[in-house]
């Protein structure tokens, strides 16, 4: 067992409504696939309104990199693509059948076939997707040889989804994941777990990979953090990372040969009545999960966590990669000499407000206002604190906001990703909206390295 | 509460674009954010915010200053009526104070709130809460009897000259509050120094010399203050300088909250007595008639601006280095170049001011370098696994 790698600068934010380990079945009446979440896609539809598809049948493929191709999650009808704006494609939802059928893969024993056969299979099933890369948190290119791949089996963020819970019963599938993965690297599979995880746990039984042990606050569950700490990444190198609930994905194309979508999701968040798992597929609209168990007045609805998550709709659909429903108040109201007040129920990484008297376990009950306008940045040494990298946050930030490739290559943008500034942008006084400026940076230097 | 908000909710349009007093937006959205927190959500990125922000980070350093003020105030008074020779009581020298201190606040506030308010208007920006606390800076570091018009004077240069010509709050190079002392200290070399300002109206017979003035003319130590009369500021000095006390109590606080750099004050004060020890050994070897030598060390702690220097000047976010290693350095010269300006410099007594502008002005080069380690050690990774895979 190698040693424990213990994050310091970081920050736990403990909100009510955390799930509670029970899972409910809920079927939705609508499914979506999102091109949205996936970034730099840029969609061509194979379907039109009204076509009758199965699990697995493909909806759209990526027009610049066509490996890139992705597949409806359940068997049923195309009910609607919907596109916004300049007619950027938004959805292509599909409305379930009662019975689900399956596009058959075939089941042969992936020990028999090559990596080519194996990364074809995944890519004609839509499974493909699952696998990231850094830099630039894009869906991973099959031509690619990544140094290593990487698996963070837990999650640090607020109200995150217990991925023990989830994958529980489910070794021998997250093995075969782990199988696959390690077909299509030269390099190590990385398994990172929480110092202390319960040996009861699924990871511990992995053979083929090589454990890694962290300890401390958010963000020491986000991939970023553990890449930089034990394989950073250089310039030039790609590395892959998936979640757990994605190796499962890809453990059940070949051991069922089927594409099977099925998902935990974690229904979380203060104004839920009762938080608790849903199993449903990737893509579910949230309306039915939710049915009868929100609190009353404004709410915001997440599709991931309030750190990083999306904002969707009442009727909106979770995204690709999510495993978490957030359901927060609304902030939109004005609070008099609220910056001024004592502050017993604010919490705050600062000092100032006397929330810091409670025990560190208090749950807190947050809002979505942003506490305070937009100010010229100031503070100094503050990003630091919960920046766990060794990257000066606030000169690369600076570097994205003067668009200087060479700066932002130098002060290391291709070690991270929008989410671990998330805390960065939580923290920040001057209210400044930093994932966005980080997503502006990764964009740039994108299109600059292609 | 709610009449206030209907209230301002009535008249806002007027306000926003295309109202009667467009111009006037800025001043309306400082004073409704001063009332109100405003109800904008999150959008993208993290939909929870911390509730600190710009007003409440701010309003924590005015918070820490307000114990100097307030005991400026008083030792203004009791400094002019002991120079008198008379006896008084703690209201007689508050009032006396207040009525030579107040003055001075309100017309920092006043003459910097409203440059400030102009160019932000100008520029179609919020007003900057920077401002509150450089306001308040300006008169604890004046000598009592600063003319109000030349307060005026040194607040619009320090605001226009040192901030608003760089692009603003977040833009400066030096720090403001200590432009306006500096431009104080060299415009009017005749009326803001020698041993005259220290006491207001004070007696003509009666010294009134700070412990740095009459070290420069190298009395002997023993004229000195004690120790303990000058850590609790029982002394003639800048409004706000004299009680290292209430100033550290005032870092412990931001410290506490996190709003100041620790690393900052400890430097400058680890730099500052560590020079003062050196020449406390070197002192008798190479000028034995140099008293300024030969004091106790930790007298140039308590001794002028030192302490106030460096809790609340050197550690000013937007001036000072910004990278923590960046920071130690940065504090360490601070406290040196302090005392060696002091002792080494026959024409200057203080040197905090110098020192700390000397340095506003070499933080980004410190900055630049630290940060250039840091490149540097990324480009040797990327070379050695450059060679690794060939």
């Amino acid at each position: 067992m190698s040693e424990t790698i213990t994050i310091k600068r970081g920050l736990d934010i403990n909100l009510q409504g955390e799930a509670q380990q029970a899972v409910n079945q809920v079927e939705s009446s609508l499914y979506a696939i999102k091109p949205g979440d996936f970034f730099g896609v840029f969609p061509k539809v194979l379907v039109q309104e009204g076509d009758k598809v199965k699990a697995g049948s493909l909806l759209f493929f990526d027009k610049y990199r066509d490996y890139i191709k992705l597949a409806s999650p359940v068997s049923g009808t195309i009910k609607e693509i919907r596109r916004g704006a300049k007619r950027v494609l938004l959805e292509i939802i599909i409305e379930p059948d009662a019975n689900q059928e399956y596009v058959d893969f075939g089941k042969e024993d992936f020990r028999g076939m090559s990596r080519d056969a194996i990364v074809l299979k995944m890519l004609e099933s839509g499974v493909w997707p699952m696998i990231r890369q850094r830099p630039y948190n894009v869906i991973a290119n099959p031509a690619d040889k990544p140094k290593a791949i990487f698996i963070s089996t837990f999650d640090t963020s607020p109200l995150a989804p217990d991925f023990n819970f989830i994958t529980q019963n489910q070794g021998v599938v997250f093995q075969t994941g782990v199988d696959i993965l390690s077909r299509l690297t030269s390099g190590k599979i990385h398994l990172n777990m929480k110092r202390g995880i319960a040996t009861s746990a699924i990871f511990t039984k992995m053979s083929g990979v090589q454990f890694n042990y962290f300890d401390g606050p958010h963000p020491a569950g986000n991939v970023g953090v553990q890449i930089n700490k034990i394989d950073p990444i250089n310039k030039g190198e790609v590395v892959w990372h998936l979640r757990p609930q994605e190796v499962l994905t890809i453990g059940r194309l070949f051991t069922e040969g089927r594409f099977n979508a099925e998902r935990l999701i974690a229904v979380t968040g203060s104004e839920v009545f009762k938080p608790a798992y849903v199993k449903t597929r990737i893509g579910a609209n949230i309306r039915e999960i939710l049915k009868d168990n929100l609190k009353e007045g404004k709410l915001r609805f997440i599709s991931g966590n309030p750190l990083t998550g999306a904002k969707i709709d009442r009727s909106g659909f979770i995204g690709f990669y999510d495993s978490q429903i957030t359901v927060l108040p609304e902030g939109d109201y004005f609070e008099m000499f609220g910056w001024a007040l004592p502050g017993l129920d604010k919490f705050s990484y600062s000092k100032t407000f006397f929330s810091w008297l409670h025990s560190k376990k208090r749950k807190y009950r947050l809002d979505t206002n942003m506490h305070g306008g937009h100010r010229a940045l100031v503070m100094t040494g503050e990003m630091e604190k919960v920046f766990p990298f060794d990257i000066y946050p606030m000169q690369l930030l600076k570097a994205i906001m003067v668009e200087d490739i060479e700066a932002m290559e130098n002060l290391g943008i291709y070690e991270v990703d929008e989410e671990d500034f998330a805390l960065v942008e939580y923290i920040d006084t001057s209210k400044t909206e930093i994932q966005t400026l980080v997503r502006k940076g990764l964009d740039l230097m994108r299109k600059e390295m292609s | 509460m709610n009449a206030i908000r209907k209230f301002v909710d009535k008249i806002k349009p007027d306000f926003q674009k295309g109202g009667r007093f467009q111009y006037l937006h800025s001043t309306f959205d400082a004073f409704e954010t001063f009332l109100f927190v405003p109800d904008k959500t999150t959008t993208n990125g993290s939909h929870i915010r911390d509730y600190m922000d710009m007003k409440r980070t701010m309003s924590m350093v005015v918070l820490a200053l307000v114990p100097t003020l307030l005991f400026g105030i008083w030792n203004v008074g009791y400094q002019h009526y002991l120079s008198h020779g008379v006896e008084s009581t703690l209201w007689q020298n508050v009032i006396f104070g207040a009525w030579k201190v107040l003055p001075i606040l309100v017309v920092s506030y006043a003459v910097g709130l409203g440059i400030e308010f102009a160019f932000a208007q100008m520029r179609g920006h919020e007003v900057n809460e920077g401002f509150l606390v450089s306001g308040f800076l300006i008169p604890l570091i004046v000598p009592p009897d600063t003319p109000l018009w030349m307060v005026a004077l040194a607040t619009a240069f320090a605001v226009v000259i040192g901030k608003e010509v760089f692009g603003g709050t977040g833009m400066n190079i030096v720090n403001p509050a200590l432009t306006a002392r500096a431009f104080l200290f060299f415009a009017y070399p005749q009326d803001l120094s020698g041993d005259k300002v220290w006491i207001a109206e004070k007696a003509d017979a009666y010294s009134g010399a700070t412990p740095l003035g009459q070290l420069l003319t190298n009395e002997p130590i023993t004229s000195l203050p004690s120790a303990s009369d000058m850590f609790f500021g029982f002394i003639p000095g800048s409004i706000g300088e004299t009680s290292t006390f209430l100033i550290l109590l005032g870092g412990l606080f931001l410290i506490l909250t996190g709003i100041g750099s620790w690393r900052i004050m400890l430097s400058v004060f680890a730099g500052g007595f560590g020079l003062a020890l050196l020449f406390n050994v070197l002192g008798p070897l190479v000028a034995p008639e140099n008293s300024y030598m030969a004091i106790p060390a930790y007298y140039h702690l308590i001794m002028g601006g030192f302490a106030f220097g460096a809790v609340y000047m050197a550690t000013d976010p937007v001036s000072a280095a910004q990278t923590n290693t960046g920071k130690w350095i940065y504090g360490l010269l601070i406290g040196v170049m302090a005392v060696l300006i002091r002792v080494l410099n026959p024409a200057y007594p203080e040197g905090m001011m110098l020192a700390i502008l000397l340095m506003n002005v070499f933080a980004p080069l410190i900055d630049h370098y630290v940060v250039e380690a840091n490149i540097k050690k990324r480009l040797k990774r990327f070379q050695k696994a450059q060679i690794a895979t060939t």
